[in-house]
């Protein structure tokens, strides 16, 4: 397998784990705006916040692979 | 009438846009095979001219200026001297040195040396990059958005000065309430009542700054000027975000780095290198998080357009179109939440370095 192969291996792991953590964070923020409607924008401007963070852990994996590949 | 101007101008802007990407995808050989990574790298990467389409095989191109910096002083001449050539065959001779262009970098040869030599790795071996002052096309594009900036906000600040009830007219109607979004929603909840004020001006100009280089960038015809794109960008804007943070930090900002309150003595000297470091990944990862950001949505859109050419088929352009336009529905949004993270994340560091003690 060439280093082209492997690094995109590395870009989907990395985007799986990014995948998962937004899906967490995306998933309580529903239910927490459910409970509290009336906290909606909070709620969601903290699930914005928190979502970039783990993002840019997934682009940070992206960056690397594309410097490799 | 408003919708249907609306509309018609969205679809001229699309129309615009896709004839931009199409007529640029364009192999300059024919025989050449298309390669996807260097097209898109090249999309990505700053350049010397605006290159708006090819027509009968010779690019139709805005030509910016080059300014380097050389033992002669100061030289100036423009990129259509180059004709195009980015891979250091033109030579252009201009106040007493000679100079090639190399995938967009500007060498000087050395004296006696009439044609470029590499060493194994595609370096010039018999020229060197004097200091290079050029306006590039993302120099260009951020003295554009600038004055657009200027004029917009100069216009809302006039709308409130000729004003007598404070209402605001014109221009200013528009921008009244994303200012008033980034003093509620980010200056306020993360400084803090008593401290926002002083960090407005920096917030409010980091946000529409950010925002509307990132539009920019979507534009296809200007052969996005990805200027947010670029670390150099970035790492300047997540610089002074750092300087901010550190000057205004109080006693207490420094005594949760150096010496944690409420933990034992062994506990404090662990985590000072900890508060050390984060001191400084903080930035790193503004200035990572905007440039990555942006470069991958460039990448994306750009990846799905060569699909056509790869395959060589129409029958995959309809998908590739569809896809693409998704995408770039997508980082319409992504402008504005790139833009708002930044600063709150910023106004969350000022936040915690101006906290009191509790």
């Amino acid at each position: 397998m060439t280093i082209t192969g492997i690094a995109a291996i590395g870009a989907g792991l990395a985007a799986i784990g990014a995948g998962v953590g937004i899906g967490k964070i995306g998933g309580s923020a529903m239910d927490a705006m459910a409970r509290q409607p009336e906290m909606h924008g909070k709620i969601q401007s903290s699930a914005l916040i928190l979502a970039a963070f783990v993002e840019a852990v997934a682009l940070f994996g992206v960056v690397v692979a594309f410097l490799q590949g | 009438m408003n919708t249907f101007r609306t509309v018609l101008f969205t679809t001229l802007f699309l129309a615009l846009s896709f004839i931009g990407f199409a007529t640029d995808k364009e192999p300059s050989k024919d025989d050449a095979p298309f390669d996807p990574k260097a097209m898109i790298l090249h999309h990505v990467k700053d350049a010397h001219e605006f290159h708006l389409w090819d027509w009968k095989g010779s690019p139709v191109s805005l030509s910016l200026p080059i300014i380097v910096w050389t033992d002669n002083g100061l030289t100036s001449f423009s990129s259509s001297e180059f004709h195009h050539d980015d891979e250091g065959q033109t030579i252009v001779e201009a106040n007493g040195g000679r100079f090639v262009k190399l995938h967009e970098k500007i060498y000087q040869l050395d004296s006696g040396a009439t044609a470029v030599a590499y060493d194994a790795e595609h370096h010039p071996t018999n020229a060197n990059k004097p200091l290079d002052f050029s306006i590039t096309r993302n120099v260009f594009m951020m003295w554009v958005s600038v004055a657009l900036l200027l004029f917009i906000f100069l216009t809302t600040a006039r709308s409130y000065k000729n004003s007598k009830d404070g209402v605001p007219t014109g221009i200013a109607g528009f921008m009244e309430p994303l200012i008033i979004f980034v003093r509620d929603e980010i200056g306020k909840p993360m400084i803090g009542e008593h401290k926002y004020k002083r960090y407005m001006p920096y917030l409010l100009t980091i946000f529409f700054f950010i925002w509307i280089n990132n539009i920019f960038g979507l534009i296809p015809i200007l052969n996005g000027a990805n200027l947010s794109g670029n670390i150099a960008f970035t790492f300047t804007l997540a610089v002074f975000t750092f300087i901010i943070t550190t000057f205004s930090g109080n006693k207490n900002y420094w005594k949760h780095i150096f010496w944690m309150p409420g933990v034992p003595v062994p506990m404090k000297l662990f985590l000072m290198p900890i508060e050390i470091i984060g001191m400084f990944v903080k930035p790193i990862s503004l200035m990572i998080r905007l440039f990555a950001n942006i470069t991958a949505g460039h990448v994306i859109i750009l990846a799905l357009m060569s699909l056509i050419f790869v395959f060589k088929s129409v029958a995959i352009a309809p998908v590739s179109v569809a896809f693409s336009l998704f995408i770039t529905v997508i980082e319409i949004i992504v402008t504005a939440i790139q833009a708002y993270i930044f600063t709150i994340l910023s106004a969350l560091y000022f936040g915690m370095a101006t906290e009191e003690e509790h």
